[in-house]
């Protein structure tokens, strides 16, 4: 499997992702900077965590008017696998790839802890190798992941199987509608999440749950 | 401001009239308002160490492992393998307490600027907190907006804050303390530092612009607080993560090629202290044309370019030739890059705006001829009242109610608004002894620790010094790690009061020994004086930050008791120590007795037993008893491992179970080894004594009364801190 991270000024999960995906697939990924106006032919694009410009405007705002943003549309629209971690999330929801909105945590605090979530798809090249219903662990680290989108939305995201993870019950850390923690697009090829999967993929660090999403990727893309 | 100097703008200067007398000797004439001004800022207390300088010559600074000691921004250890641990510790105390966001942010941006311009990426953050009262009307403010502060920085750096400290004393109500630590990682071969060797070599200003912002902050935190320090509020600078993140990968990305001659971050006095401090350890001149520096406002005169304390901002000494190179980079970073002067031969800074030269004077003036004091101290006979408590208590009750109480609760209310685990190296997270945070890509792992007790310090601050250096000695070696270095935060009151200076100068003695003994250099460190309002000194704080090394990180211990059936063990000798414990003041209400004495050579033998059992793999689950004594330990190894224990009842006595003892340790094996173990003990002149063992739900003490169940015994500790951040009425303690 062939993967690039999107590097905005202001990311600062770059390597991280890097590092997971290098220990699972034993592949180096392209590191793409934000104003690259192509990305080489890769199966997956990483959008990943961090402050991208500062989040001095609405999160992701401006990042998702980045160069690079055009030709990730494209790819995604062509079907190449996207996954948004965190700030990715936020960038994803900005240029439109997703719906709905992260807003601030309902508490108005920043929150960094581990989370367990319900993985409720499993259908996707994301999710196919976690059990449905299964619990994992997963850390978040955000000020600004609380979900909303109109109702209307939030039926059809739901009636579609696009919610990939819910906080489960008790759990929910930002105040997010319905305890959306992470949801796909219509073509199921784009997922966006707050908690961070690629923090847990070594038992050092306190977990491997996290591990199982970029082994469905690979299983799926290589 | 008139350009007139008269006496008063010398004394607003913060200028004495010898010292102003000491100017004119030194420039041959009158200085105008700006060599005025930069005099000002690098002869102040927080530039010159005036009044600590000729006592912190005495500590110990060297060793096989130390690279670099005290006087560049940051100290230097070597970790094997070619790789170095940079770190330092540094307060931001009066600006928090004036803007506690701002300044507690500005504090960390600061102390990551002072290890990444020495070529470190910046791997971990700590901070040791002091708030006043809780109940005191500015506490929960200043809480609540330090702790965001730091987290609004170092989470968007995307460097972990992984521990730290935090007390709450009366004597800080008017005057808070925000110490940071960052610790970075760097390659022994590629580590910058600021002497700005040679002349004609382009000086370069790299990073943010410079705006009005918080001129005259290293003169402020020179002085006393009283009713109108708010005021200061404009002295208190703004920060930008985003721009330092930005400036980090720019520096990173430059220190990569050899462009680099030296380099230093515009911190206190901004560009007056970084160009004058590279020019003297350069033994060089430098010359600045400052129409040439970045502004972010206009009409900045000389004055406010030379003292302002923008933030972000570096400046560097480059190769001639090399301009276009590191130019490229700070542009592709997006930040503002301009050559600014060069150094010279004349060993004289020469400042010129507009065509004109607006200051010229020798730069050991600014260094070597600044002031140093020795100013007249008191060394306070330690206190030695005894101390009488009600041996009935309940020690449940007792237990239950220390857990709750302010310094000894849940910190989590913190910490989770702290990005701890960023970067994927973090193998300890707060709560425990010591943060573990792994040297990426390696099995190694640095250990980092905070540590002080106030109330000891007070009672005998050479004791509670030693003590300080102890304690993070014993931390670092609970989880496992060889203790390598420290790095000390002397946070003091008034230096010119001879009872503070007494506490200065027997903390840095204090500070000394025990560094000395147990093989553990003071490699970086800051000084913090004033810290009073309206006349009332805070306790003595000399915080120490400790790193140390772990070869393996698979051999590892961590507090939460693991299995049912663990033997407790305690290592160490108890004598029932309650002068100046936490029980004292939190149940008998009362702040008395001397401190506990620290026996560094018992210190070094027993740490040194603990570790070796963990290198070897024969030890897991590790506490060190400090506040609040034995039973808290236990009770927080059982809260984390969810698992209860039950103490025999040799233990059962208040001393021994709240006495603050020092030199000790809780280590939890399995039953089968317990024999070879305190065997191997005896052999080693260890104490070490079977207290008890692990198991149920419940935590008890033979024949002290009822058990406390841990379900309990963690809402209680929990419950705190939220509770009082929400504003609740929370019951008394006693």
């Amino acid at each position: 499997m062939k993967s690039a991270v999107v590097v905005f000024p202001g990311s600062n999960c770059d390597r991280d992702a890097a590092t997971a995906l290098e220990q699972l697939t034993g592949q180096k990924p392209h590191m793409a900077w934000h104003q690259d106006t192509t990305l080489p032919d890769v199966d997956l694009i990483v959008l990943p965590g961090g402050f991208a410009y500062g989040d001095y405007l609405r999160c992701g705002a401006m990042a998702a008017q980045s160069p690079i943003m055009r030709d990730v549309k494209k790819k995604a629209d062509e079907g190449t696998a996207v996954l948004g971690i965190c700030n990715g999330f936020q960038v994803l929801t900005e240029t439109g790839l997703l719906p709905g909105a992260l807003i601030r945590n309902a508490d108005l605090k920043f929150v960094c802890r581990s989370v367990a979530l319900e993985v409720e798809e499993t259908q996707s090249v994301f999710t196919r190798a976690y059990n449905k219903g299964e619990r994992v662990l997963f850390p978040v680290a955000h000020g600004e992941g609380n979900y909303v989108a109109d109702e209307e939305t939030l039926d059809r995201l739901e009636q579609e199987g696009r919610v990939a993870f819910r906080y489960a019950p008790g759990d929910n850390p930002n105040g997010s509608a319905r305890n959306i923690a992470g949801i796909l697009s219509e073509k199921r090829n784009v997922l966006g999440l707050m908690p961070h999967p690629e923090r847990v993929c070594d038992p050092l660090l306190g977990g491997t749950d996290g591990a199982a999403l970029f082994k469905s990727l690979i299983e799926t893309l290589s | 401001m008139t350009d007139t100097i008269t006496p008063q703008v010398v004394r607003e200067h913060g200028l004495s009239d010898a010292e102003y007398a000491k100017v004119k000797l030194l420039l041959g004439r009158e200085p105008n308002l700006v060599e005025l001004g930069i005099f000002s800022v690098m002869w102040s207390e927080h530039c010159s160490y005036k009044s600590t300088r000729a006592h912190l010559r005495t500590l110990p600074t060297k060793a096989p492992w130390v690279l670099q000691g005290p006087g560049e921004n940051a100290g230097v250890i070597d970790i094997g393998d070619g790789d170095a641990a940079i770190f330092k510790m540094e307060s931001h105390n009066h600006p928090s307490f004036i803007e506690p966001y701002q300044g507690a942010a500005t504090g960390v941006g600061g102390i990551m600027r002072d290890v990444f311009t020495m070529g470190a990426r910046p791997i971990a953050m700590m901070n040791a907190l002091r708030f006043g009262e809780p109940d005191h009307p500015k506490t929960r403010h200043l809480v609540s907006g330090v702790v965001s502060g730091i987290g609004g920085y170092g989470n968007c750096m995307g460097v972990p804050t992984v521990g730290g400290e935090v007390n709450f004393h009366r004597s800080y109500n008017g005057n808070i303390l925000v110490n940071a630590m960052c610790v970075g990682l760097a390659r022994t071969d590629n580590i910058f530092l600021s002497a700005a060797k040679g002349a004609g070599n382009p000086v370069v200003y790299v990073g943010s612009k410079t705006g009005r912002d918080g001129i005259h902050g290293a003169t402020m935190a020179s002085a006393e607080f009283n009713e109108d320090s708010e005021e200061k509020r404009p002295t208190v600078q703004v920060g930008d993560p985003f721009t330092e993140k930005l400036l980090l990968e720019a520096c990173l990305e430059l220190m990569a090629t050899d462009a680099i001659i030296a380099i230093q971050d515009m911190g206190a006095a901004g560009l007056t202290s970084s160009s004058a401090e590279m020019a003297d350890k350069g033994g060089s001149g430098i010359e600045l044309d400052l129409d040439r520096v970045p502004q972010r406002e206009t009409n900045m005169t000389a004055y406010d370019m030379m003292l302002s304390e923008s933030q972000e901002r570096m400046l560097a000494v480059l190769k001639p030739g090399r301009e276009a190179e590191a130019e490229r980079i700070f542009k592709k970073w997006e930040l503002d890059f301009a050559v600014i002067g060069r150094t010279t031969d004349t060993g004289r800074l020469v400042v010129k705006h507009h065509g004109k030269v607006v200051a010229d004077i020798p730069v050991p003036a600014l260094s070597d001829e600044a002031p140093v004091y020795q100013r007249p101290f008191d060394r306070a006979t330690p206190r030695a009242d005894a101390v009488v408590i009600d041996e009935k208590r309940s020690v449940t009750q007792s237990l239950l109610t220390l857990m709750a109480t302010p310094d000894l609760c849940s910190r989590r209310w913190i910490w989770e608004q702290y990005d701890q685990t960023v970067m994927n190296d973090t193998v300890q997270r707060p709560g425990g002894d010591a943060a573990v945070v792994r040297v990426h890509g390696t099995k190694k792992a640095l250990a980092i620790t905070t540590d002080v007790t106030p109330r000891y310090c007070k009672a005998d601050p050479f004791e509670g010094a030693k003590q300080a250096v102890a304690e993070a000695y014993r931390n670092l070696s609970a989880v496992g790690a060889r203790p390598l270095a420290i790095t000390d935060n002397l946070n003091f009151g008034n230096p010119e009061k001879p009872e503070i200076m007494g506490e200065i100068v027997a903390g840095i003695d204090g500070i000394g020994e025990a560094a000395r003994a147990l093989d553990f250099p003071v490699i970086s460190g800051n000084c913090s004086l004033y810290n009073e309002t309206n006349g009332e000194a805070i306790l003595p704080t000399p915080a120490i930050g400790g790193v140390g090394l772990m070869k393996n990180v698979d051999r590892m211990a961590t507090v939460a008791f693991k299995r049912d059936g663990d033997a407790i063990i305690l290592i160490g000798e108890t004598k029932g120590h309650l002068g100046q414990s936490i029980y004292l003041r939190e149940i008998e209400g009362r702040e008395e007795g001397n401190a506990p004495p620290v026996d560094l050579a018992a210190e070094k033998r027993n740490g040194t037993f603990v570790r070796g059992l963990i290198e070897d793999g024969k030890l897991d689950t590790v506490h060190d008893v400090s506040d609040g004594g034995l039973l808290t330990a236990i009770a927080e190894m059982a809260i984390g491992g969810g698992i209860g224990a039950m103490l025999y009842a040799n233990t059962k006595s208040i001393p021994q179970l709240f006495g603050e003892d020092q030199g000790r340790y809780l280590i939890a094996i399995p039953k089968a080894e317990v024999d070879m173990l305190l065997f191997s003990a005896r052999d080693a002149r260890i104490p070490a004594a079977l207290i008890g063992h692990t198991g149920g739900d419940k935590l008890s003490v033979e024949g002290a009364g009822a058990a406390a169940t841990i379900a309990d015994l963690r809402r209680t500790h929990e419950s705190w801190f939220p509770r009082f951040m929400r504003g609740e009425e929370i019951p008394p303690t006693n």
